[in-house]
């Protein structure tokens, strides 16, 4: 009987509001797509960060066998050149600086290049000498870059230093910034849902006052009373943020995964188990931003 | 049933007393008028029993509860032992009459098999049998003011307010109202009714309290409307 009755007074309600339960719905739809950028932005910067920092070294490079750079005048890189400077790495001058050194043959580049782009086209036609032996070095503080391009560039044999961070870091703190848009709008939108939920929450609650006064009266409970109108906001809010969840799957499919991946490949990109990941969260904040609403409202319009 | 000690309310700081000083009691089972000039405080009275409102001074007892005392979760409980009826009738246009009743049992979450037992017994109480699919707007003024004793009444109550009831009533309808309460008032409810119907209270001979601006001048078993006409 309870929850019958509790159900019809919820559909009356959202019915009478129907244009301001439409509004609710698609402002909370809007506001929470911003905060599932954001967040979905953001598991993107620390799945980059995972994928790359751990791998973020220092590459000596060192002289292919057709090279341009004056320090590779000699031809590709002898035997003597690649053992000196590993020993230096290893050496005492560069200890505090060098956590770890490893030596990329032709033949590793090779074996990682073919497993990196096993399934592009283009790879298939190239063999291991057209690719270039390297020194990986990973640094005790990724800081100290300078440190070891100094030592090694511009010395025979070494083609060019690169640090990967360099490559990386832009990109992270685009991506950084535009989470921090997205969250901003986020903000600024989550706050106009509030008020236009408390706004639907009120309307809801005046255009029964004469049901809530015979309640009172007639000794309801002030739960009772109060829970239409928060599974009002509640239902509404929710809707939206199953909008925004649909929203945000739908973009990442098909902007991300079918275009961006497409288009820049080297970046490891979000999957749609990312929106799932943050979509109960959505949720939650649909239903915070009811309650947030409905107490706030609720106590002034419908008080014993 | 009902005890005010020394009760004062006044609404705004400053304002002259709404209620001031008043002392009495309402034993269980009686039927008591409460009169008085517009403004001598009879409203008042009835809404600190509802505890609409709370005294500024002194205590009231309803059903054997200190009312001050009373924590705000506790007051639908309260009510559900107080039925209501008022001049305007307050019902819900677009319900039937049996709706109306029994939106008072379903918003205190009484059971279906319940509900569609008492109403249609209080409903005949009341002398609306026949009309149960009814909306307010098909019914008179009178009938109107039987559903909502109806639904004051349909929880038992052992008190039942009124304030004015048949304040919109023409005599005739007013004395048919009259009559119900009273059947209700012999069922061992107590009712207090508030009223400037002088005919009425002359007719029922019962205890009258009279009010004025917010003082009890007065408080007579049998009594009449006015001492002084
Ligand atoms: N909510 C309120 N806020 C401020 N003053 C109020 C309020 N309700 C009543 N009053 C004042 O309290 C006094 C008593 O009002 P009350 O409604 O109890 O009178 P009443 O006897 O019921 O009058 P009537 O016969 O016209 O219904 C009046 O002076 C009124 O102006
Ligand atoms: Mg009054």
């Amino acid at each position: 009987m309870r929850l019958q009755f509790i159900l019809s007074e919820l559909g009356i309600g959202l019915r009478r509001n129907l244009s301001m339960t439409v509004s609710v719905i698609l402002v909370t739809f809007v506001s929470l797509t911003f905060v599932g950028a954001a967040g979905l932005l953001q598991i993107q910067v620390d799945q980059m960060k995972d994928d790359w920092y751990d791998r973020v070294e220092v590459s000596i490079f060192l002289c292919p066998d057709q090279s341009e750079q004056p320090t590779c005048a000699a031809g590709e890189a002898s035997e003597e050149q690649i053992e000196a400077i590993g020993e230096e790495l290893r050496g005492e001058a560069l200890e505090p600086y060098v956590q770890q050194v490893y030596f990329e043959s032709k033949d590793d580049a090779y074996e990682a290049f073919q497993e990196r782009f096993a399934d592009e086209w283009w790879a298939e036609g190239v063999t291991a000498d057209q690719l270039q032996a390297s020194y990986r070095v990973a640094l005790v503080d990724p800081e100290q870059y300078q440190v070891v391009s100094d030592v090694f560039t511009g010395r025979q044999g070494v083609e060019v230093v690169r640090d990967q961070r360099q490559v990386i870091e832009p990109l992270i703190l685009v991506l950084n910034r535009a989470s921090l848009v997205a969250a901003g709008l986020a903000a600024i939108m989550l706050l106009s849902a509030v008020l236009l939920i408390t706004t639907t929450i009120r309307l809801s609650a005046m255009s029964r006052r004469r049901e809530t006064g015979i309640m009172r009266l007639v000794g309801a409970s002030n739960l009772f009373i109060q829970l239409p109108f928060m599974l009002e906001g509640a239902i509404a809010a929710t809707i939206g943020a199953a909008l925004a969840v649909a929203g945000l799957w739908f973009g990442v499919t098909y902007l991300v995964q079918d275009w961006l991946a497409q288009s820049v490949q080297f970046v490891p990109y979000i999957g749609t188990d990312a929106v799932w990941q943050i979509a109960p969260l959505l949720v939650a904040v649909a239903i915070l931003l009811a309650a947030i609403s409905s107490v706030v409202t609720l106590s002034r319009y419908t008080k014993v | 049933m009902i005890r005010f000690e020394n009760v004062s309310k006044v609404y705004a700081r400053g304002a002259r007393p709404a209620l001031d000083d008043v002392d009495l009691e309402v034993e269980r089972g009686e039927f008591v008028f409460l009169v008085g000039a517009s403004g001598s405080g009879k409203s008042t009275f009835l809404r600190l029993v509802l505890r609409e409102e709370r005294p500024t001074a002194g205590r009231v007892f309803v059903a054997g509860k200190d009312l001050s005392t009373l924590s705000t979760w506790k007051v639908p409980h309260l009510r559900r032992q107080i039925g209501a009826v008022f001049q305007d009738f307050r019902l819900l246009p677009n319900k039937t009459v049996f709706e109306n009743v029994a939106f008072a049992l379903q918003v205190i979450g009484k059971p279906k098999h319940h509900i569609l037992t008492t109403v249609p017994d209080t409903l005949e109480l009341v002398g609306l049998g026949g009309k149960e699919k009814r909306r307010p707007h098909e019914l008179s003024g009178g009938e109107q003011q039987r559903v909502a004793v109806a639904r004051a009444f349909v929880n038992r109550p052992p008190i039942l307010l009124a304030d004015e009831p048949t304040g919109n009533l023409d005599p005739t309808t007013s004395v048919g109202i009259m009559r119900l309460l009273d059947r209700i008032n012999r069922t061992g409810t107590t009712v207090v009714m508030a009223t400037h119907d002088d005919e009425i209270v002359d007719q029922m001979r019962k205890r009258v309290i009279e009010l004025d601006s917010g003082q009890m001048v007065r408080d007579q078993s049998r009594g009449v409307y006015g001492s002084d006409r």
